[in-house]
């Protein structure tokens, strides 16, 4: 594989002989534009498909690289461990708070373990859990790509016969798809744990209601559910953050923006997939 | 299925003739074209690249240098032409195969790029550790016997970071040496770098062509290291080979305007003499 860029390199636009191309009018650089504007989402969907095909084949190509999946893993998934718990606890903490304000209303409140035990499982473990490692570990990961691609160390990769795919992307989306599903099991207990502290310690809600509903309502089925979403959402915070590093352009500036582009589309990949996925798996809603 | 699943060991090797590798010429590039969009950058270059000498490639920012040092170790794939190392068309081999050729060429690369990840040893070890069976104790003899001839071998658990600039670039051949590679790429060694390092530099590469034997091809746009360590200039110009040869050759046949940019650039009158007299 070699790693082509349709950049021209950084000498390649100047000293253009003189009379060999006409400068384009006002009209023409408003239409490149729009054309531009118009093209651009598509351009980047493409580029995502292609680093995931090239992703998929490398990953059945030896050699298999095991040292530098578990270093990754450990980077994506054991350095994330606290930032998702921290998010964890405070989100069941005022989950727990709200929901047992609101069911006082109507006398619900034995409810409240059962309701946010629901909604830890299905949405808000694995949609924060994403968001948490994409900011943590999605941002660093396409800075350091991208700090490899503008000082030349992937083209050394490539002039050194190791396929920068197989070296740098498969390790990191793996790890993604099997380490953000277990960190949303971690969200999950810290988050009932956090709900757990705030609903029967603070709220003075019964211990026993708040376990036994809570089991009553939540089921196997619900943290697979999240677990499904999680690896998802793992894999393609990975490829993302991985496509935008192994592309970046334009020294310092250009790494920095496409980290900002990472972030961006991480974002929106995740809580677009969220629904796109929750609908598949209740059927319904597409 | 054997494609997918296949590594660099099966990869088949293309055929080099005897022929081929006595010839004085290793690289014969041959109406090479190259363009981005609408630009075209390579407008049908062909030159030679001689076996052993210290082969220099200059010419002025944007005369295309950067392009085809990437062509050369096919970073990029030329649109049309030929590029014959050993008499086989480098410019049509893909995937494995071309792989198993990469392993003739070395590339020392403007920045260095050393793995920021790695000590000095582990980027020196990395081709080995990648592409042989060697023991770890092989490994070290050879890392620490290339890093003691550049010089560098008390770095050897240092990170790149560490190093200076001269250093790093010492680091950076002793990697492109550590596979035994015939052709050395070096990609603009001595921009940025002050006049004493850049002299350093300057007989690094000529050290290194004597000691391994290889041919290297020195990317620059530093007029006074090119008329001081060159073997074979060859000067490009919008993308066209505007003249090729030896220094004294070079000297001769450049137009007036040429030669008065290469005196802007910083070479003396006396370098130009002595290279005219002594070719």
């Amino acid at each position: 594989m070699t790693s082509e860029s349709k950049a021209a390199p950084r000498d390649a636009d100047a000293n253009q002989a003189p009379g060999e191309s006409p400068a384009p009018s006002v009209v023409d650089r408003l239409a490149d534009g729009l054309f531009q504007l118009v093209l651009s989402p598509f351009v980047e969907i493409g580029a995502l498909f292609t680093v995931l095909w090239q992703t998929l084949v490398q990953a059945v190509r030896p050699p298999y690289r095991v040292r530098l999946l578990l270093a990754s893993a450990e980077f994506i998934g054991v350095g994330s461990i606290f930032l998702v718990s921290l998010t964890a606890f405070f989100i069941g903490a005022v989950l727990s708070l709200q929901l047992v304000d609101g069911f006082r209303d109507f006398g619900a409140q034995s409810q409240t373990g059962a309701v946010v035990g629901l909604g830890m499982a299905r949405e808000l473990a694995p949609v924060f859990t994403a968001l948490m490692v994409s900011s943590r570990a999605g941002s660093a990961i396409t800075t350091e790509l991208g700090s490899m691609r503008v000082s030349s160390q992937i083209d050394a990769l490539v002039t050194m016969a190791v396929n920068p795919i197989q070296y740098l992307v498969v390790p990191r989306v793996l790890a993604g798809l099997v380490t953000v599903p277990i960190l949303t099991l971690v969200f999950d207990v810290v988050g009932m744990f956090g709900a757990y502290l705030v609903g029967v310690h603070l709220m003075g809600l019964d211990p026993g209601v708040f376990m036994e509903r809570m089991r009553w309502l939540v089921d196997w089925d619900d943290v697979r559910q999240g677990l499904i979403k999680a690896a998802i959402f793992g894999f393609t915070i990975a490829l993302v953050a991985c496509r935008q590093g192994f592309h970046a352009s334009g020294g310092a500036a250009g790494v920095g923006q496409a980290t900002n582009r990472s972030v961006v589309q991480n974002a929106i990949a995740i809580l677009a997939l969220d629904y796109v996925v929750t609908a598949v798996i209740l059927g319904q809603g597409l | 299925m054997k494609r997918l699943f296949g590594g660099l060991g099966q990869a088949s090797t293309p055929v080099e003739t005897p022929e081929a590798r006595a010839d004085a010429v290793q690289i014969r590039i041959q109406d090479l074209h190259k363009s981005y969009g609408t630009h075209e950058v390579l407008k049908g270059l062909s030159f030679d690249i001689r076996r052993g000498k210290v082969n220099h490639i200059i010419g002025p920012s944007g005369s295309g240098k950067t392009v085809l040092m990437r062509q050369l170790v096919r970073l990029e794939s030329p649109d049309s032409g030929q590029i014959l190392v050993d008499g086989v068309d480098w410019a049509t081999l893909h995937g494995l195969t071309l792989d198993r050729m990469r392993i003739k060429f070395g590339m020392v690369f403007q920045m260095s790029a050393l793995f920021d990840s790695m000590t000095v040893f582990e980027n020196v070890a990395f081709p080995l550790v990648e592409h042989t069976s060697m023991s770890k104790q092989e490994i070290r003899e050879r890392v620490m016997d290339r890093l003691g001839i550049l010089g560098v071998a008390a770095a050897a658990n240092k990170s790149p970071a560490e190093l200076s600039g001269g250093m790093q670039k010492r680091v950076a051949v002793a990697r492109a040496l550590v596979r035994e590679s015939e052709v050395l790429i070096y990609d603009e060694p001595t921009t940025g770098l002050d006049p004493l390092t850049t002299q350093t530099v300057d007989e690094l590469i000529l050290e290194t062509g004597e000691r391994f034997g290889v041919t290297s091809i020195v990317i620059s746009h530093d007029m006074a290291s090119v008329f001081r360590i060159a073997d074979r200039i060859t000067f490009l110009n919008f993308g066209r080979v505007e003249a090729t040869g030896t220094p004294a050759e070079l000297l001769e046949t450049l137009e007036p305007a040429t030669l008065a940019f290469i005196k802007a650039s910083g070479v003396s009158q006396d370098i130009l003499d002595e290279r005219s007299r002594n070719g």
